[in-house]
């Protein structure tokens, strides 16, 4: 869990507010600079990443990066 | 909180955008004066932003056969298919088009937007799968959203990244379809379709192409990218628009799937909506008709093309990387893009101003649509006005820099 929170963590850089660090917690919403278009190109990257699919409809469901990782990781199992 | 207060966002980029002195997204037409001209702010404007591609509106066997129909058939069906039942244009409009694209089957919806919502969200259940280019129009976004099936997107245009998706997709047993568009609206570039179909047949998978902005448009009888790129008997379904070329309003759905007219019953956006006024239907009928018996049409939009596109790129702004009736000229800042805008207005050239998200990579775009009804002395003034409002507001180099610079 915690290498994927890491992974998600660098490829979240660019979006980064400040020099808040990124963790589990961090709210994808409200601590980044990120629309939602930028999260859908994300979770694009994500998949690349880590080789698996995961779904727009996961969007709604996932509020931290907590929770992302969460998503690949469960993606990763179905796989 | 307020019902409307969450549109803060929206809110404070609308009027960012309104500070470059009108709000681009509420023009007043005062009155239209051809399919290439209206008087806005009581100067006569040229119209370079309206996806007329053939110029139809105001086409004099259209518009006789719109109010011949208006005479017998009134104004209005008053309610859907389903529950008013289909007016004989409806049926023929349906006969017309699948004899125009050789497929069996086609259902004509109310929008543009309705052929995609409703097909879309239809066409794929709950245990199916979507993939969708990243680009695509809202409307299939929404039809994602509408529909139950699990929704993949893949890199805009890109047929070895739709490869990657769907081989990760190979032990699930849904269907998958695959939906792409022919010129996509904003930048105006086209898909690859030989590609995609190549990719997609290799998964077992459907697709689906959204000719909308190139239905009369591209293709040597007007088909099309799918006839462009010589693949029409390899696509299962296209749907498309009568908003652009075809002048009018509506939206369509071809295909040669068995069992199709289930669909008349189960797709929502179909059956829930009144049907298309049978006068816009009759000039509908009379656009395509037009078309196929004068494909020539479209050598006269090419030429068009030609003049806009080649004197933005000679000009030196930045255009979209495919030639065609979409010209998009990029400019990096939102604000400087509605400054540009505004200017080209008082000018009397009236383009499209499309800001990110509903453009691609955070770009700003002039957004320009050329018609065959276009004369080549309004596009070149079109050009002129476009390279005067680049130098003036440091998009371009002025002359003097472009001196000082060899």
């Amino acid at each position: 869990m915690d290498a994927v929170v890491a992974e998600i963590a660098i490829a979240l850089q660019p979006f980064k507010k400040g020099d808040i660090a990124i963790t589990a917690d961090t709210d994808i919403a409200q601590d980044l600079n990120m629309d939602s278009l930028a999260v859908m190109d994300l979770l694009m990257e994500l998949e690349d990443k880590f080789d698996v699919s995961i779904p727009l409809n996961m969007v709604p469901e996932i509020a931290t990066v907590g929770q992302l990782a969460r998503t690949v990781i469960e993606s990763k199992k179905g796989a | 909180m307020g019902l409307l207060d969450r549109f803060k966002a929206q809110r404070e980029l609308h009027a960012q955008v309104k500070s470059c002195g009108a709000d681009p997204f509420g023009v007043k037409m005062e009155k239209i004066l051809s399919a290439t001209e209206a008087l806005i702010e009581g100067r006569p404007t040229i119209l370079c932003g309206s996806n007329n591609y053939l110029g139809f509106t105001f086409d004099a066997d259209c518009i006789e056969a719109a109010k011949e129909t208006l005479d017998t058939c009134g104004t209005g069906t008053t309610g859907s298919r389903i529950a008013n039942g289909s007016y004989h244009d409806h049926k023929a409009l349906e006969q017309d088009l699948a004899d125009f694209y050789g497929m069996k089957h086609c259902m004509v919806f109310t929008t543009g937007y309705q052929a995609n919502l409703g097909a879309i969200s239809t066409l794929a259940g709950p245990n199916d799968f979507l993939i969708i280019d990243a680009d695509s129009h809202a409307s299939i976004y929404d039809a994602c959203k509408l529909g139950s099936a699990t929704v993949i997107r893949f890199k805009h245009n890109d047929p070895a990244d739709l490869d990657r998706r769907l081989g990760r997709l190979a032990n699930e047993p849904g269907n998958k379809i695959v939906v792409v568009e022919g010129i996509y609206s904003m930048l105006g570039d086209h898909a690859p379709l030989k590609e995609f179909v190549a990719v997609t047949k290799k998964h077992g998978a459907y697709i689906l192409v959204d000719e909308a902005h190139s239905m009369g448009v591209m293709g040597k009888t007007g088909q099309g990218v799918v006839e462009h790129d010589g693949v029409l008997d390899q696509v299962d379904f296209i749907t498309g628009t009568f908003s652009k070329s075809m002048g009018a309003i509506g939206g369509f759905l071809v295909s040669n799937i068995e069992d199709f007219d289930i669909l008349r019953v189960a797709c929502r956006p179909y059956m829930f909506t009144a049907s298309l006024p049978p006068a816009t239907v009759a000039s509908v009928r009379k656009s395509l008709a037009k078309l196929r018996a004068n494909p020539g049409l479209m050598q006269k939009l090419w030429d068009n093309v030609d003049t806009l596109y080649e004197g933005a790129r000679a000009a030196g702004f930045t255009v979209g990387a495919q030639k065609g009736p979409v010209v998009a000229v990029h400019i990096n800042d939102p604000a400087l893009a509605a400054r540009a805008w505004r200017a080209l207005l008082l000018n009397g050239v009236y383009v499209n101003l499309a800001l990110p998200p509903a453009t691609p990579s955070g770009t700003a775009l002039l957004r320009c649509s050329v018609s065959a009804a276009h004369t080549k002395e309004q596009l070149q003034s079109v050009v002129d006005v476009l390279s005067g409002v680049g130098r003036e507001l440091g998009i371009l180099p002025t002359p003097a820099h472009a001196v000082a610079a060899e």
